[in-house]
């Protein structure tokens, strides 16, 4: 994508700047309620409910040091990060083979096998609920990061096939084929030669298994309880118990978003690939 | 809940439904024996996009399923009938589909 | 033609993800469909009790009204943030940091957890500390999204609006950058218009992004739980209860595993037909472009 060079997509320039207008517009409606989120967040609960105001009266760094300091909220972004690193591992290790096998060969029912992993990106979380509720208490996982790693890999593991196959397709098969001529075996040239060409495609999916788990939050709050508590069942469960601490909530709400600001930069050309299923 | 879903039983299964499953089961075994013996060939039929046996196979069972529910859901018939229906539909996909 | 290798040993790089995605699909989805035809009254005690709930289901007014809703919602949806993606990614500046940092900023809402998303419009939406409420209060609207049916179910829908239509700019604007420049020299040669640019070159590069984009967006639309969830818990009344919204209810408020299963099967079936139909379409597709 770094390649595109000229002038701006659409080469009537005459209307420049009215159009920019309405990009300004479109940009003010994306930003302001996150401003308004971290306007929130470093308020103190006195100043929110008291009276209204564009721009916080008094800086507060109160609420963040109550999420750093207070278990019950950093054990919840501790939990979140472990389940959320085990799935993007476990997604990774299995998709990485099968989508070689999906870009490279075909075989016995692979049109069917790939339209299978795609129904279950598709399918609502809502209808796994009480099976997976189950299963895991049979096997007495039920409040265990792996759990919800496992759970989480319902949609991920086909959207780490999908990505990846894409992105393995842009690889020239004759690669694969000059290789193997030269006497590498199957394990040597993928470990070796391929995983290191398509790795650009491996953060991308890296990333995007770390997102959709991150952003999960209805098998998650369901699988877990207590030891296991994710960041997002941490905040919906104060709001109903402890009434409304706007502050502290938005203070919190600001740190969920900050794994995924901080990594976006990296994989901005990428976000389109990832998110359409490595087919753009 | 906790206590009440840990406490049912595994799966929870029942003859009919092992039934069912064991019949897609065989389904897609001789499907797959099919396929072996006689690879299929990508062909053109009624419906609007070219389909193998195992396209073909899909759609007749995702009918079928609509079938059923339309007959459990929205008239007093018999679910034999339904069945009956859903053979028959099977039947022209495979053939004509 | 295909010109890859018939192989079907490279099912063995295929079975990791077969087995992981066979324990956390079919199993749970065969659990669903022994649920779905008995009657759980306790442990170890249940009841076959046939096509009882999927009549039940079929003919609950509750479920009809939330699958209406959801029909709307997904409609709206894509009406709204699929001419709006289009627009914001044709006005996108498309080199230089500029282009950088409106990617950034548009992808921002995308990775922010979904209940966030929720508490954000909370608190932006609330008619007495939030700023969007507050505005469009003090212009004398009346609007307060806990008590009004209507401004609810507008909130809920701004939201998506806000949370999704990035993904459609995204897809837009990568379908964009991979038309060439010598065809807008060759249409600034013929004196094309803006209108014909977009119609004849644009938008048919779009095509396949775009397909990609209505099928996510409707999906994920589909499935829409947690934004919702927390902004207005399915209210006021049942303004705001869509599907998923009405399985968890069953399912995790009620327990009434049976209703619940067999709602769950026919929810899957909508699915599954409405992605082969989308997954067929694509493929197809991609085969005719290919020729």
């Amino acid at each position: 994508m770094s390649t595109a060079k000229g002038p701006a997509l659409n080469p009537s320039t005459g209307r420049f700047r009215k159009r920019h207008i309405g990009l300004i517009v479109y940009f003010v409606f994306l930003l302001l309620p996150i401003y308004w989120l971290i306007a929130m967040s470093v308020r103190p609960n006195q100043e929110i409910l008291s009276g209204f105001d564009l721009f916080p009266r008094t800086i507060t760094f109160a609420n963040y040091v109550t999420i750093f300091t207070d278990p019950s909220w950093y054990t919840g972004y501790l939990n979140s990060i472990q389940y959320v690193a085990l799935n993007t591992l476990i997604s990774l290790s299995v998709a990485l083979p099968a989508a070689y096998a999906f870009s490279r060969y075909r075989f016995l029912g692979d049109k069917h096998m790939f339209f299978w992993l795609l129904t279950n990106r598709m399918a609502p979380p809502a209808v796994f609920l009480l099976p997976f509720f189950q299963l895991y208490s049979t096997f007495g996982l039920i409040d265990t990061h792996i759990a919800v790693a496992l759970a989480h890999c319902l949609f991920n593991v086909p959207l780490a096939v999908w990505i990846l196959e894409g992105f393995m397709s842009g690889v020239p098969r004759e690669i694969d084929e000059t290789a193997y001529i030269d006497g590498y075996s199957f394990p040597r040239f993928f470990l070796t030669i391929f995983l290191p060409l398509i790795r650009a495609g491996i953060g991308v999916t890296a990333f995007f298994c770390f997102m959709f788990s991150w952003v999960e939050l209805l098998l998650a709050r369901t699988l877990t309880s207590v030891d296991a508590k994710p960041i997002a069942a941490t905040m919906t469960r104060t709001v109903s118990a402890a009434g409304m601490d706007w502050g502290l909530l938005a203070a919190a709400g600001v740190l969920t978003i900050v794994p995924g600001a901080l990594v976006i930069w990296f994989v901005r050309n990428y976000i389109a690939k990832g998110f359409a299923l490595g087919r753009v | 809940m906790e206590t009440l879903a840990a406490d049912l039983e595994w799966m929870a299964w029942t003859g009919p439904t092992a039934a069912f499953f064991a019949g897609i089961a065989l389904i897609l075994a001789a499907m797959t024996a099919w396929q072996t013996v006689s690879p299929t060939i990508e062909r053109r039929g009624f419906l609007p996009m070219p389909t193998t046996r195992g396209d073909r196979l899909f759609i007749g069972l995702l009918g079928s399923a609509y079938i059923h529910l339309a007959v459990i859901g929205f008239t007093d018939l018999n679910l034999w009938i339904a069945f009956g229906v859903s053979l028959v539909w099977m039947a022209v996909v495979m053939k004509f589909g | 033609m295909d010109k890859r290798p018939y192989d079907n040993k490279a099912w063995l790089l295929v079975l990791p993800v077969f087995l992981i995605v066979a324990i956390s699909a079919i199993i749970p989805l065969m659990t669903v469909v022994n649920y779905s035809v008995q009657d759980v009254l306790g442990p170890f005690q249940r009841v076959f009790v046939g096509t009882e709930w999927f009549e039940q289901v079929l003919n609950d007014d509750r479920l009809h009204g939330a699958f209406l809703r959801q029909l709307i919602f997904s409609g709206c949806v894509l009406l709204i943030q699929i001419p709006l993606g289009i627009a914001v990614a044709l006005t996108m500046p498309v080199k230089g940091w500029q282009s950088s940092l409106c990617l950034v900023l548009v992808a921002l809402p995308l990775l922010i957890p979904w209940n966030v998303v929720g508490t954000i419009w909370q608190l932006y939406a609330r008619p007495d500390i939030g700023l969007a409420g507050v505005a469009v209060n003090s212009l004398g609207i009346p609007y307060n999204y806990t008590s009004s049916a209507f401004d609810a179910w507008l909130t809920v829908l701004i939201m998506d609006v806000w949370h999704w239509t990035p993904l459609v700019i995204l897809l837009c604007y990568a379908g964009l950058r991979s038309i060439p420049e010598a065809f807008y020299q060759a249409a600034k040669i013929d004196g094309a218009s803006a209108w014909a640019v977009f119609r004849y070159i644009q938008l048919p590069k779009m095509r396949r992004v775009l397909t990609i984009a209505i099928l996510l967006r409707f999906m994920d639309s589909f499935m829409i739980y947690t934004e919702p969830f927390v902004l207005t818990g399915g209210g006021p009344g049942n303004a705001t209860t869509f599907l998923s919204q009405f399985l968890a209810q069953i399912a995790v408020g009620q327990f009434d595993l049976g209703p619940a299963a067999a709602f769950s099967l026919i929810y899957f079936l909508v699915i599954l037909l409405l992605s082969w139909i989308f997954y067929t379409y694509i493929t197809h597709t991609d085969r005719e472009d290919a020729r």
